[in-house]
């Protein structure tokens, strides 16, 4: 219990990417099986402790604790698991915790073990796993209680994905042999916490796992950004080109009686999209975008993508929800058909044989993606130029004769998105970053100017500039500060003192949330304007203009 | 005689109407005695005052020597008249020079305890209790969450870290007056001899505990501005807990970001001040400590000042206490 206690503590305060993959990797290869298992699974909320549920925890403190100091305690924290464990009175062990005689042992005397704890919890009834959970609280420290309670309230808050997991898997796995995330992926949803065919695999003393599971995730296939001169060098006839739809890109997969809906880095998003999985009864893995689609008079009516953001991590999706935000995948391509597997055949093939399987679906919640037609480049620039619908983001440009790579292959798939849209503002109020941008100040509101001639904020940006380029608004805002609110600054902005800056953003829409009454899509800082005068920044008005079709 | 009628909060703070006087006032008054050092206790601006000769200093060193009209020293443990009623301090354990104040009249016995703590600090004199018909306490830390750890596993946390990573700087934020020699005092004592990196704004203050027969071992200061980042490679430095995300730290090689605090004992709180080290050490009373304090002393009335004053009111009252907050303001619930 204790290594996994420590790995908790250590990855909720390291703000560093690569230091949690250390941390991780670390982990894998110091913990034995299986409790490196379990605690993999901790972290990548595959594991479900079913027999204590967080309200069993509130009324076991209630017993102990008056409820008004336990109110006091969880409003302050904010944070039920961390409540519980610094909560717990043990006067009996905490003035021992130095001794390494008062950690909890098992019936044997050994130190308890993460595998122990959940075996055990698995194994018993409500009541029963109740008490058990009640005594080891009495003799854990306050952080190997955290981590006890974490294992049961889930929820970890210490800033992992289940993807980053994999990807420390996949370091790991390289000390010892040749492997690529791509596989771990791939393999995920076959296998079996607590992964010991997995960890013997990736330390090179087994063969690979073999694939089990019904409808498992086929690792995606990405494009890369269209670069400058890219295009001289292609034959316009050796590609086809597609929409890029501004939704999730999606894999839906069926087989056997198994309906799978995966996001792009392989996790299982289904349980928010009942009214999907409902319709998922063909034989086969289609690629694809999500989007939100009405039933229209002309076809299906697209939804933006904020509508879509409603839809997204729900755990539970009210009928009314499913009714006004219906969802459709809007398939690009077919890795399965049947038994068969596509990802080998051209994508000229895996083309026909998608334009012959959509047919078969249910019309309202799939449909084609359609291919754009063109002869020459600078047709498909001004068809990109001139979508025929604001969803669009650009387009696609796919190899006729590549096969379904997965990962980011250099040369047979390219997007090409639409160029961004671009306004000037002015910088109005500075936040410090993060981790290695704590001590600058990274994170800029700016706004525009209205027709009384005031600033309003019309969104926030905090990348698109280089480390010189921090260095310099870092020092304007220090040196230009008017007003703190903690680790905020309002930034001197007038008509004619104040910072410029480009801001290039995918689209605007109409928010009610904002005081400008519009939310920017991507927005990032393009250039700074230290030549221009904040007069001339664009004004509401002018944004407003660039609003999305309604 | 009512207990309210010795003492009683007002918005300039505690006010004694019989000795016509006020303890730890947040704005500038006639007569005022002042139990410890810290800015929110000990301000500058008050016309007679009377604090340990410590505390004396301390706001000479901070204020100036002209910071009030007359000052007078009071010494621990004895007893004396202001306008006739009598006073007396006692040691609160908080930082150098701390005292409670005792102030009693017609037979009533009331101590105001300032800021106190109950464990062992190396750098100051420990808590006495004090016997009295109404304890006044803070309740900084009054919730059952917190629970401070042992000092030197917490001190052990930071040279342990300190071991693993020799490469980068450890900047450990501590407040200027206590935190500061304290954390210097405990490292010493866990036998760390190497210097100790201080942020110019702690010098002086380090400088008095050493004349105090406090010291602190070789301390040099962080601000050597030709220096190189390497310089600092498997240093400790101290410095105020403000300079810990500014530009001052980024002359640090790869810096780890410790704070010393009794905040720090909740996860999402370090992880909001971007603290990669967390160390719970705290200058106030832990929710075991007030409580434990609350009962060996056994008073008429607890009178609970600046913090979490509901939670601690609802224990004395499930304990069949007598309590109420006095509400005062002025006082940061925060700083530590």
């Amino acid at each position: 219990m204790k290594p996994f206690a420590t790995l908790l503590d250590r990855l909720v305060l390291t703000p560093s990417r690569n230091a949690k993959l250390r941390l991780l990797v670390d982990y894998f290869e110091q913990v034995p099986d299986p409790d490196r298992g379990y605690g993999l699974a901790a972290i990548t909320r595959d594991l479900d402790i079913v027999s204590v549920k967080p309200a069993m925890l509130r009324n076991l403190v209630h017993e102990r604790m008056d409820e008004v100091l336990f109110k006091l305690s969880y409003d302050y924290v904010g944070d039920l698991a961390e409540t519980i464990a610094l909560v717990w009175d043990n006067d009996v062990t905490v003035t021992s915790t130095k001794d390494a005689d008062s950690s909890p042992r098992d019936h044997n005397g050994a130190p308890l073990l993460l595998s122990e704890v959940v075996e055990r919890l698995q194994r018993m009834g409500k009541s029963e796993a109740l008490k058990q959970v009640s005594s080891w609280l009495d003799q854990l420290d306050a952080s190997g209680r955290y981590a006890l309670l974490k294992l049961i309230t889930g929820g970890m808050r210490i800033g992992v994905t289940a993807r980053l997991a994999k990807q420390a898997l996949a370091l790991f796995g390289q000390r010892h042999i040749d492997v690529d995330i791509v596989e771990i992926e791939e393999l995920w949803h076959g296998l079996e916490i607590p992964y010991t065919d997995l960890f013997a695999w990736l330390e090179g003393d087994a063969q690979k796992p073999v694939q089990r599971a019904a409808a498992p995730f086929r690792p995606v296939m990405l494009a890369n950004p269209l670069a400058d001169g890219d295009m001289r060098k292609l034959d316009p006839s050796d590609y086809a080109a597609e929409w890029k739809w501004d939704g999730i890109r999606v894999q839906a997969t069926c087989e056997a009686g198994t309906r799978r809906l995966y996001s792009r880095t392989g996790d299982d998003i289904g349980r928010s999209f009942p009214d999907l999985l409902e319709h998922m009864n063909f034989e086969g893995a289609l690629d694809g975008e999500l989007l939100v689609g009405r039933p229209g008079d002309k076809g299906i009516d697209i939804g933006s993508f904020s509508d879509l953001q409603q839809r997204l991590n729900r755990k539970t999706v009210s009928k009314k929800l499913l009714a006004s935000h219906p969802v459709i995948v809007r398939v690009y391509d077919l890795l399965a058909e049947g038994e068969t597997n596509l990802r080998e055949a051209d994508f000229c093939q895996r083309r026909e044989a998608l334009e012959r399987f959509v047919p078969s679906l249910e019309p309202t919640r799939f449909d084609l993606s359609p291919l754009v037609d063109f002869e020459s480049w600078d047709e498909l620039a001004s068809a990109r130029e001139n979508v025929p619908h604001p969803i669009i983001e650009g387009v696609m440009i796919k190899q006729w004769n590549s096969s379904y790579v997965p990962g980011r292959p250099k040369g047979p798939w390219f997007k090409w998105k639409k160029d961004p849209m671009l306004i000037d503002a002015v910088l109005m109020y500075a936040q410090r970053g993060h981790g290695k941008r704590s001590s600058f100040y990274s994170d800029y509101t700016f706004g525009v100017w209205t027709g009384e001639g005031s600033l309003v904020p019309v969104g926030k940006a905090y990348f698109g500039f280089t480390d010189d380029e921090l260095k310099q608004i870092d020092k304007f805002v220090r040196d230009n500060t008017v007003e703190r609110f903690g680790p905020v600054r309002s930034v001197r902005a007038s008509k004619d003192f104040g910072l410029v800056l480009e801001i290039a953003f995918e689209g605007i829409q109409r928010s009610s949330r904002h005081k400008s009454g519009v939310a920017m899509r991507f927005p990032r800082i393009s250039k700074l304007r230290w030549d221009k005068p904040p007069a001339e920044a664009d004004t509401i008005e002018t944004v407003e203009a660039l609003l999305d079709p309604a | 005689m009512r207990f309210d009628k010795l003492l009683r909060p007002t918005p300039r703070g505690l006010y004694c109407p019989p000795g016509d006087f006020h303890i730890d006032p947040v704005m500038p008054v006639a007569r005022a005695l002042i139990t410890h050092g810290h800015a929110d206790h000990a301000r500058a601006g008050h016309g007679e005052i009377w604090a340990t000769r410590q505390t004396l200093d301390i706001m000479a060193i901070r204020y100036g020597a002209d910071h009030c009209h007359v000052a007078h020293v009071a010494d621990l443990r004895e007893t004396f008249k202001v306008n006739g009623v009598t006073v007396g301090f006692w040691p609160a354990g908080h930082v150098l020079g701390s005292a409670q104040i005792l102030v009693e009249y017609s037979g009533c016995r009331i101590v105001a305890s300032g800021d106190y703590k109950r464990r062992r600090d190396p750098s100051c004199e420990p808590f006495e209790p004090v016997a009295c018909d109404v304890f006044i306490t803070e309740a900084t830390f009054a919730l059952p969450v917190f629970r401070h750890p042992d000092t030197q596993g917490e001190i052990d946390k930071l040279l342990t870290s300190v071991r693993h990573f020799p490469e980068r700087a450890h900047l450990v934020g501590v407040y200027a007056l206590g935190k500061a020699q304290r954390v210097i005092r405990h490292l010493r004592e866990a036998g760390y001899a190497e210097p100790i990196y201080i942020h110019g704004s702690l010098a002086r203050l380090c400088d008095y505990y050493e004349s105090q027969g406090y010291p602190l071992g070789p301390l040099l200061p962080a601000t050597l501005d030709k220096g190189k980042k390497g310089d600092f490679a498997g240093a400790i430095v101290l410095g105020p807990p403000s300079a810990l995300n500014d530009k001052w730290a980024r002359r640090f090689p790869d810096p780890i970001s410790c704070f010393a605090s009794g905040w720090m004992q909740v996860r999402q709180r370090a992880k909001q001040r971007s603290v990669e080290l967390p160390l719970i050490l705290s200058d106030h009373c832990d929710w075991d400590e007030l409580i434990d304090t609350i009962s060996e002393l056994s008073p008429k009335e607890i009178w609970v000042t600046h913090g979490r004053d509901d939670a601690l009111v609802r224990w004395c009252e499930l304990n069949g206490l007598k309590a109420r907050p006095l509400h005062l303001v002025g006082y940061e619930e925060d700083a530590e």
